[in-house]
């Protein structure tokens, strides 16, 4: 998908608009207002980390002293000024990204595609990764991001889409999925699962039920403290047994589990569901 | 005008200069072959043709002068055919998506390799020339400073059409193929007969006339003409073989040169057209 938004790829069925522009009509001004952080890394080993960012300047025909203000300014954004004349080979893995970002912010584009810019990346870099990412946000750049992890899509996120399968599964903000699973997730293990879920499913606050391998999760759409004193006495006088309790709230992974009906643990698979959060324009 | 091929010449010139080994034996493997295939066979060839009667008043030169030409010319085949080969590696490690994800237009992609390996080709040539008259060639004899400018310069333009057309033809196969051996086995393999069947090292005259045929077409040979014509002269004989070339001779070769650079140019264009990478 980031293929054809970003023109690589021909777009077949359907249209898109990118910054206002026709994809099929006008491929040329979408590459113009677009930047690009690629999922591989996508840097010449033999050029240096001011080199890397003067090419990029020069495909886009930017002018050589804006060219020149931009790097510096770059450079200082993602913390490189140390490296400047370092060839690309010598930075670590964190480097090479903070790098890439800042060459797909080079031309100062209205939109920057990031695909799973942080996978492989240990927790530090993440988290510094996802500051760049708010402040290039906050400074009025819309981000479209794919990633495979439910905390960078909740923690970064204006607007949620899970994909699956190619297909558009759900949209909305972080806040309006968690919500499509009800307002709490009580799980439950029983003596018997099976009537312990004929016992709830008809209680007026209880939106829906799921069998897990062990036990089963109650989804409520009201605050789950004060309705689980109920739901054990109703599971009591019907004679099932309580093995175990547990009280949560529905994080972004029960929104892509309950989705896209796999674990996440099975998306290593090819054709693994994607998230694509994008973060807009405030 | 758009001057993006500027910037795909800068990189791959940047990279020319960077990998000091690539650098080193690119200069260095022509006058080798100069120094000792030159030098080996020249002494060779002066002994078998030592009975021949030499043409009275038409200039002899030694082998050393014959392949000096070649040389030059050989060297502008490898170095071209093979001058295609970072679009290749830019291709499998997906550097090129960022040029092809870029506004540039892909024709300057084209044209910046072909201007990037048109300067490496002029460097080797210079430094060849330059080694040659230290090992005896003898290139430029009896010219004034006048004349050893033009011929410079007429060389320079056969040598860059030529590396032109044999860029873009290295350009194409680099996009259209998918691994670096593929490449090496299919160029490797075109070299052979663009070599063997030029007058670079030896005289095409008694060849059967099939390999004649092909001698005629191989812009090897038109090259080797170009230069032997700017650096020697338009009458001489070597081997106890007389050579003339009329101006008209030389500008037929050149357009078939250009032809050649022309086509290939084209079918450069075609294959750009139709990759797509991901």
């Amino acid at each position: 998908m980031i293929n054809v938004l970003t023109t690589l790829l021909p777009i077949q069925k359907g249209n898109a608009k990118i910054a206002g522009h026709d994809l099929k009509k006008e491929p040329e001004k979408v590459r113009e207002s677009i930047g690009i952080v690629f999922q591989e890394l996508t840097l010449d080993r033999d050029m240096t980390v001011r080199e890397i960012l003067e090419y990029h300047g020069r495909l886009y025909s930017m002018p050589k002293a804006k060219r020149q203000e931009r790097i510096d300014e770059l450079i200082s954004l993602v913390e490189l000024e140390g490296k400047r004349d370092t060839l690309t080979k010598h930075l670590s893995g964190g480097m090479k990204r903070r790098l890439e970002i800042a060459r797909g912010l080079m031309t100062r584009p209205k939109v920057l595609f990031m695909d799973e810019p942080t996978i492989g990346l240990d927790p530090q870099t993440r988290i510094r990764i996802w500051e760049y990412v708010r402040d290039i946000n906050r400074q009025g750049t819309t981000i479209f991001l794919t990633t495979h992890y439910m905390d960078e899509a909740d923690q970064l996120s204006d607007r949620i889409s899970i994909v699956d399968h190619g297909k558009i599964v759900v949209s909305g903000s972080s806040w309006e999925l968690k919500n499509t699973l009800g307002q709490d997730l009580i799980y439950l293990e029983t003596g018997d699962n099976w009537t312990a879920a004929e016992l709830l499913k008809d209680l007026d606050s209880v939106k829906g039920i799921k069998e897990k391998s062990k036990g089963i999760i109650v989804m409520v759409n009201v605050d789950g403290t004060y309705l689980l004193p109920e739901i054990m006495d109703r599971l009591r006088s019907g004679g099932v047994t309580i093995r175990a309790v547990n009280l949560k709230k529905p994080s972004m992974d029960d929104v892509f589990v309950h989705y896209t009906g796999r674990e996440l643990r099975d998306n290593g698979a090819e054709k693994g569901p994607v998230v694509i959060p994008r973060v807009r324009r405030r | 005008m758009n001057t993006g091929f500027l910037t795909i010449y800068w990189r791959d010139m940047l990279r020319f200069v960077r990998f000091r080994a690539l650098l080193f034996s690119s200069l260095v493997q022509p006058a080798l072959w100069l120094a000792f295939f030159g030098i080996a066979m020249s002494n060779n060839f002066e002994r078998l043709t030592a009975t021949m009667p030499v043409a009275p008043d038409v200039r002899t030169v030694g082998y050393l002068t014959f392949i000096g030409a070649g040389v030059i010319a050989m060297t502008t085949l490898f170095t071209s055919l093979f001058g295609g080969t970072v679009l290749l590696f830019d291709k499998n490690w997906g550097l090129m998506r960022e040029t092809l994800s870029s506004p540039l237009p892909r024709i300057h992609v084209i044209i910046g390799i072909g201007l990037s390996g048109m300067t490496k080709s002029f460097i080797q040539a210079a430094v060849i020339m330059g080694f040659g008259l230290l090992l005896g060639v003898e290139f430029f004899e009896g010219y004034t400073p006048i004349q050893v400018v033009y011929s410079l310069i007429g060389i320079m333009v056969f040598v860059g059409t030529f590396s032109f057309g044999f860029l873009f033809l290295s350009a194409a196969i680099a996009i259209t193929m998918e691994s670096p051996e593929g490449m090496q086995a299919v160029i490797t393999l075109l070299t052979m007969p663009f070599f063997f069947t030029s007058n670079a090292l030896y005289p095409v005259d008694s060849f059967p006339p099939m390999l004649r045929a092909l001698s005629t077409i191989n812009p090897l040979t038109h090259l080797v003409s170009g230069i032997r014509y700017f650096a020697i002269g338009s009458d001489f004989s070597a081997i106890g073989i007389r050579y003339t070339y009329t101006q008209e001779e030389i500008l037929v070769s050149y357009l078939a040169l250009l032809a050649f650079a022309g086509i290939m140019f084209f079918i450069a264009r075609w294959r750009f057209t139709k990759v797509t990478v991901t």
